[in-house]
């Protein structure tokens, strides 16, 4: 049986992002159903049950997080929606803000309903221009509709949502990043904790979530939580901790494949099929060499090298669920982003771009993490000037097993992410980077070496 | 002096009652001065900062952090064009059309044609991977560009 999308059930309609059209599909029947006949209590249980885990990169079970706001608060509660979507190579939540904004606002209502908020800041980033304008122009058609603002259909719930623009940071969608920016100041993330649920925006208890969770919850109050497990992956019974894949995901796929795209998908689809069957296949009738499982922080996978125990399969077989890419060594799902590599593409040149990244986006606040992406990107522009040492691959690892939360160096989870990449490149692929230092051969990019270096 | 036209302060102003506190307002108020006067200069600032109702230094404190502002006597030209340099963008030519636009514009990231027409950038990944190599026009994405088609685009500014 074909997987019929539903997330992005709608995204190909023509003027998808209308009122008009939303209402006609069912839009908001389930948000005026919620006010008249559940607790705001129920919704969160609802949710917790569903086993919703968090899209925007942490996987974090999304009802439970909303159990940790403080209960009875008096004062006020606000909800974050992080559309900072700077991951590299992921664009899901674009598609969604530019073509189907209103499922993405009717599970901001649904969710602020649920944590008894009554303000949501919708954080943005600044290059989504597309994406505001069309959330923007939703959100006015909900006020003039009464769907937001004060005594909402006469429930006596009020809301407000208020977009803001980001400005060109990627650390503004870690979550106490997004918060400092959305204060006015730097975004440097906050020491945790307290989490934002206890302490967050304006000093007051905040949510954030990511904005293709907001979409999945309007789904599981519409279609219910038999639905939403129906998909996906149980929990792993010899995980103890695992707390399962379930629903639909967005999956990106990006980079050396015949026809780039995002495609909606029960989690758990496996990297070839979704290269192969979605994606077109790798380009120009090449072969994937590695394949990047979830945005640039989650490392690198090899899609030559086989997996233990499992007969005929590779790196390149490994499911696409919140388990999968930690299998083989990679940081996580991340954003279900994938990036195909093909095999006449050097791994210098992959590394070095990816530093580059980085080390251009270290918020600065930590030494370690400042100082060691600045340290990689220096090393791995060597290698692709073909001037790189013997030692230089030993001290790349070196740098990267000491940066971040994990290792405890760092304040935010940037630093795990830069340092991913490059420990599993350098393991999975230590020959090509060897070669390339004996043969001291020089990038094919070397006429921009000069050009890319200079910033 | 007034750096800031009554108008422009109005609409800083209107951004006041979405938050708790004024200083929420600064990114809104950057964004809305540099579209419309093409930097955030130092007259400006202190402009913004009397708004919001904070010393000028932390406005400026911001406003660098993200280096996205121009100030201190730089200018955005008419069109701010952005090439990323993302991997996925890398992947699909992504570098060679930044150099091919540096080329044809005579000038290096960062820098405006000497007539004010183009600001040329570079972007980490814009989010438009699906059709890399891509930029954006100030804010709105073009995709899958060629050098073919980015001579057409920056015939059109
Ligand atoms: C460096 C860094 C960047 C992040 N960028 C994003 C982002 O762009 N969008 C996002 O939703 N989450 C991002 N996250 C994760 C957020 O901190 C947070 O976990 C998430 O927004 C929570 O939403 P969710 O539970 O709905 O996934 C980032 C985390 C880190 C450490
Ligand atoms: S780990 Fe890096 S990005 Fe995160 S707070 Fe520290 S310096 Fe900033
Ligand atoms: S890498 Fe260029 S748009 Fe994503």
């Amino acid at each position: 049986m074909a997987f019929e999308p539903v997330l992005l059930a709608r995204v190909a309609k023509l003027n998808s992002g209308k009122l008009e059209g939303y209402r006609a599909d069912g839009g908001y029947a389930v948000f005026e159903k919620v006010l008249k006949d559940k607790q705001p209590l129920e919704v969160t249980t609802q949710v917790k049950d569903s086993g919703l885990r968090g899209r925007g990169g942490a996987g974090f079970p999304t009802g439970l997080k909303w159990t940790f706001l403080p209960k009875d608060h008096p004062g006020p509660i606000y909800l974050c929606i992080n559309a900072d979507e700077s991951e590299p190579c992921t664009y899901n939540n674009r598609i969604l803000m530019e073509k189907d904004p209103h499922q993405v606002l009717e599970g901001i209502m649904l969710s602020s309903y649920a944590i008894r908020s009554q303000c949501a800041y919708y954080y943005i980033r600044y290059e989504y221009g597309d994406a505001y304008r069309s959330t923007q122009a939703a959100i006015d058609e909900c006020y003039a509709a009464g769907l937001l603002g004060k005594n909402i259909l006469g429930s006596g719930f009020n809301l407000d949502i208020y977009m803001h623009r980001g400005a060109g940071a990627y650390i503004c969608g870690e979550e106490t990043g997004l918060i400092e920016s959305l204060e006015g100041k730097r975004a440097w993330p906050r020491i945790k904790p307290p989490f934002p649920a206890i302490e967050g925006a304006f000093r007051k208890p905040t949510i954030v979530n990511n904005v293709e969770t907001m979409a999945c919850v309007t789904q599981i109050l519409r279609r219910g939580n038999d639905w939403f497990k129906s998909l996906g992956v149980p929990p792993d019974p010899k995980n103890p901790r695992d707390a399962g894949s379930y629903g639909p995901k967005l999956y990106t796929i990006a980079g050396h494949v015949n026809e780039p795209k995002c495609v909606e998908l029960p989690m758990g689809i496996t990297v070839r099929d979704l290269v192969e069957k979605h994606g077109g296949g790798v380009w120009k009738g090449r072969k994937a060499k590695s394949v990047n499982p979830g945005g640039l922080s989650m490392g690198f996978a090899d899609c030559n090298l086989p997996l233990k125990g499992e007969d005929g399969k590779t790196e390149y077989d490994i499911p696409l669920d919140f388990n999968g890419p930690g299998k083989i060594g990679c940081l996580g799902l991340g954003t279900a982003a994938i990036t195909v590599i093909d095999d006449q593409t050097s791994m210098v040149d992959v590394l070095h771009n990816v530093c580059q990244f980085f080390s251009h986006e270290s918020c600065g606040q930590c030494t370690p993490c400042r100082e060691g992406t600045g340290w990689m990107l220096k090393i791995t522009d060597r290698l692709r000037r073909g001037q790189g040492r013997r030692e230089d691959l030993d001290v790349l690892v070196d740098v990267a097993d000491r940066i971040g939360i994990m290792p405890g160096t760092t304040i935010c989870g940037l630093a795990d992410g830069a340092g991913w990449p490059v420990k599993t490149a350098i393991r999975k692929f230590r020959r090509e980077f060897e070669d390339a230092i004996q043969s001291g051969a020089k990038s094919v990019h070397s006429k921009s070496l000069q050009l890319v270096g200079a910033h | 002096m007034n750096a800031l036209s009554e108008d422009l302060k109005n609409r800083i102003k209107a951004y006041l009652p979405r938050y708790p506190r004024k200083q929420a307002v600064v990114l809104p108020a950057l964004h809305l001065v540099h579209d419309e006067m093409r930097t955030v200069s130092n007259e400006a600032i202190v402009e913004i900062a009397e708004i919001l109702e904070l010393h000028p230094s932390e406005v400026h404190d911001t406003m660098t952090f993200y280096e996205f502002f121009k100030h201190d006597g730089d200018k955005l030209g008419k069109t701010r064009l952005w090439v990323c340099r993302g991997l996925a963008c890398m992947l699909r030519g992504g570098y060679e059309l930044l150099e091919h636009c540096e080329h044809k514009l005579g000038v290096k990231c960062g820098e405006t044609t000497s007539d004010g027409r183009i600001t040329l950038e570079f972007a980490e990944c814009i989010g438009a991977c699906d059709g890399a190599p891509a930029c954006l026009k100030d804010d709105v994405h073009v995709m899958n560009v060629t050098t073919a088609k980015a001579d057409e685009l920056l015939k059109q500014f």
